[in-house]
């Protein structure tokens, strides 16, 4: 039995599930931010392996650039949640709700 | 590959990508110059140059054709008609916002700067050629449109529709990356114009990637059902840059997934799921417009209806549908720059600063000649009545759609439109036929406040670009020319 | 024999620190469940031969973004989390839509298994993963998106002390 590509696959897509559940499933934005994270980070295997199987760096460029783009992400999405836990004490999501339909 | 020898190119590249270098450059200096000079009066005006200038360099380009950095932007035809769109958006935008920030005295360097970066992103995403470039370009626009959405923080809502706007954004980035990966291994090249002999027909992770790539692509345009957080975003952020969020970054978005299918994808096989997409786009777009007492919540909605329209043309699937859609957003980027300018002047007509109720307005085209009649305008063209440029713009996103043999989607596009000069006629009918009773907040706070010449300057300007655009056809014709 | 065991068990032991994140009531477990996961990451890259992006991850991932997200539960000194939802009929929809999601991945996955690329030679992917490969593709092909990261984190930078400014401004 070999290791082979799709079981990194397998990995990946188990992973970005779990990231989808937990941003889906649970109601603070800091758990919320870390699912993201999750997600992003599940993609980043797929790549890696497709990378490194195929011999073409791009897909390994693209994980580089998706870390640069998570810490911004991380930065904005953490700045906002202090921003509104000062305004409601809270970082309930089902607490934000100063609209209406 | 010698570096030196790589980047010998690299000058040649830089000038056919100039207006993207002299944005960038300009959101640098910005932010350098605002660190010195708190809230100076020069500030807006760098930017205003830097766009203006940007768009001058960008004009002879239409003529040209090619690629630049190894192949990561295409240069030129459709991609520098987005970019001209995009920078256009921007000037007005930063016209229109000057004055208003002014006034809530939140004239800060660093919105200016975000402005800018906004636009750099845009036009990387609107010129990409390659994945990695659409997804930097896309989230540098994004990134910069979140905290501008939430930097000036004189209503409740901004921070909170900003959060909203933050999490389900980056949710679809995850969805969009995962389509990114998944065409990469079905094809093994990351690189738009290699893409399409890449994938021969397409194997079921070809076809994935383009599933949850095109989830990416509706969130950004905001198409049903990836809409929830239009409303909440362009009610809570401050409207001039609503203007700028609705148009400029759609532009670019739907310019990247014109190239996209242009390009990647083999044709004639994703004709079927765009029509569904637009279809509920237009009508659930539509049909939510109908019951908005707040303007500017209506107008969120009447975005998403347009993003309907747009992606009828696309459904088309011909070249005419693509020049029809760039028409389009052409047009629409005219009449809703406009139509959140006024908003932003009413506003202040309000002793309480920020709400947009329609009953608020009542009387107002009256009392705001200027305003109100502008609007009417806008109002008009939104619906698409002859012979303002909206009617021109459906005419062009409608017809590719007949051509193409869908004609029940035409059909659904025309009626859903019929259905859409219901709210905005009724904005109309709220400006001249009501008049305000007394005691309103607004009937005494208004009279004293003078509307700036720019913003004056700004909506003639759209108003009479509107009645050019619908009774020439030199734009539509320059479309025409980008995808023969 | 023995990559397959090491395989399996950064797999595993990543699968259980998500499931970690997940289930954890305070958001200060949820970082370190994350973090062991982040790590697992970083050791199966190592079995992809991928070494620069291996160690970045641990730097980037673990080291700044997790540091990152520990100081500011901290900050915020959150005692008391909100429970998981209880049901409604969003979450319904949301485990649907979920378990819809990882089916069509596996699909994906599963039927995608004759057309994947052939692996290249273990030395050709160890070459391909170091810091010199990725620095020439990086550098040359890819210099524009490179600068436009650089504005990116500029731009983030701004926006993130500009949020968390106690005063609007």
């Amino acid at each position: 039995m070999e290791i082979t590509l799709n079981w990194y696959l397998y990995l990946s897509a188990i992973l970005f599930t779990m990231g989808v559940i937990g941003f889906l499933f649970r109601r603070d934005v800091i758990i919320m931010l870390m699912s993201i994270e999750l997600m992003l980070n599940a993609v980043n295997i797929t790549l890696v392996a497709l990378s490194q199987t195929m011999g073409s760096p791009a897909g390994q460029i693209l994980v580089f650039f998706v870390m640069a783009v998570a810490a911004a992400e991380a930065a904005i999405g953490l700045a906002l949640v202090i921003a509104a836990f000062r305004n409601k004490l809270t970082i309930d999501v089902t607490e934000f709700n100063l609209f209406k339909y | 590959m010698d570096l030196s020898q790589a980047y010998s190119s690299m000058w040649a590249d830089i000038a056919a990508a100039l207006p993207l270098v002299i944005v960038s450059l300009a959101g640098l200096v910005v932010v350098v110059f605002d660190a010195y000079r708190n809230r100076h009066a020069a500030t807006p005006l760098i930017t205003l140059a830097a766009l203006v200038l940007a768009f001058a360099v960008e004009i002879p380009a239409l003529s040209a054709d090619g690629t630049a950095f190894h192949g990561m932007l295409r240069i030129g035809g459709a991609a520098a008609f987005v970019n001209l769109l995009i920078l256009g958006s921007g000037i007005l935008t930063v016209m229109l916002a000057m004055p208003y920030l002014k006034r809530l005295d939140m004239h800060i360097g660093e919105v200016y700067s975000m402005v800018l970066f906004a636009t750099a992103g845009m036009l990387m995403l609107g010129a990409a050629n390659h994945l990695v470039t659409i997804f930097v370009g896309l989230e540098t626009m994004s990134v910069c449109l979140y905290i501008l959405t939430g930097l000036v923080r004189k209503n409740q809502g901004a921070i909170e529709s900003a959060l909203k706007y933050f999490l389900l954004g980056a949710f679809s980035t995850g969805f969009f990356l995962y389509g990114m990966a998944l065409l990469y291994g079905a094809t093994g090249t990351m690189s738009l114009s290699d893409m399409q002999v890449a994938a021969g027909s397409g194997s079921v992770m070809f076809w994935a990637g383009v599933a949850l790539l095109l989830v990416g692509f509706l969130f950004k345009v905001s198409a049903v059902p990836f809409h929830m957080w239009t409303p909440d975003v362009y009610q809570g952020a401050p409207t001039p840059l609503v203007g700028f969020m609705s148009t400029a970054s759609k532009a670019a978005a739907f310019a990247a997934l014109i190239t996209v299918l242009v390009l990647a994808l083999p044709p004639e096989r994703w004709t079927g799921v765009l029509a569904v997409f637009a279809v509920i786009t237009m009508v659930i777009g539509n049909v939510l417009a109908l019951s908005q007492s707040n303007v500017k919540r209506m107008l969120a909605y009447s975005s998403i209806a347009h993003a309907g329209y747009i992606l009828v043309a696309l459904a088309a699937g011909t070249p005419e549908g693509y020049s029809g859609a760039l028409f389009y957003l052409l047009v629409y980027t005219v009449m809703n720059i406009g139509a959140f300018g006024v908003m932003s002047q009413l506003e202040w007509d309000d002793a309480q600063g920020s709400t947009q109720s329609l009953d608020s307005l009542a009387g107002v085209g009256y009392r705001r000649p200027l305003l109100g009649w502008t609007m009417v305008f806008f109002m008009f063209s939104l619906a698409g009545f002859p012979p303002l440029a909206g009617f021109l713009g459906k005419w062009a996103v409608f017809a590719p759609a007949i051509d193409a043999d869908l004609v029940w989607l035409a059909i659904t596009g025309v009626l859903a439109s019929a259905v859409s000069a219901y709210y905005y006629l009724r904005v109309l009918v709220v400006f001249f036929m009501k008049s305000a009773r007394d005691g309103e907040p607004g009937t005494a706070a208004g009279e004293a406040f003078v509307i700036p010449t720019m913003t004056r300057g700004v909506l003639i300007f759209c108003t009479a670009l509107l009645v050019v655009l619908g009774v020439t056809t030199f734009a539509w014709d320059l479309t025409g020319t980008f995808f023969g | 024999m023995a990559a397959q065991i090491l395989f399996f068990v950064l797999a595993t032991v990543a699968i259980a620190g998500a499931l970690g994140m997940l289930v954890s009531r305070n958001p200060v477990n949820s970082a370190l469940w994350l973090i062991l996961n982040l790590f697992c990451v970083a050791g199966l890259y190592l079995t992809l031969n991928a070494t620069f992006i291996a160690v970045i991850q641990v730097l980037v991932y673990a080291g700044a973004i997790m540091v990152l997200f520990l100081f500011v539960i901290m900050l915020l000194n959150l005692a008391a989390l909100p429970d998981v939802r209880r049901f409604e009929w969003r979450k319904g929809v949301a485990y649907v839509l979920s378990m819809g999601l990882l089916s069509m991945l596996s699909f994906v996955v599963a039927s995608s298994l004759g057309v994947l690329p052939e692996p290249q030679s273990l030395q050709a992917a160890a070459d391909s993963g170091t810091a010199n490969t990725l620095a020439k593709s990086l550098f040359v092909e890819f210099a524009l998106p490179f600068e436009m990261i650089g504005i990116l984190l500029l731009a983030a930078t701004i926006g993130a002390v500009m949020l968390s400014k106690r005063k609007p401004v």
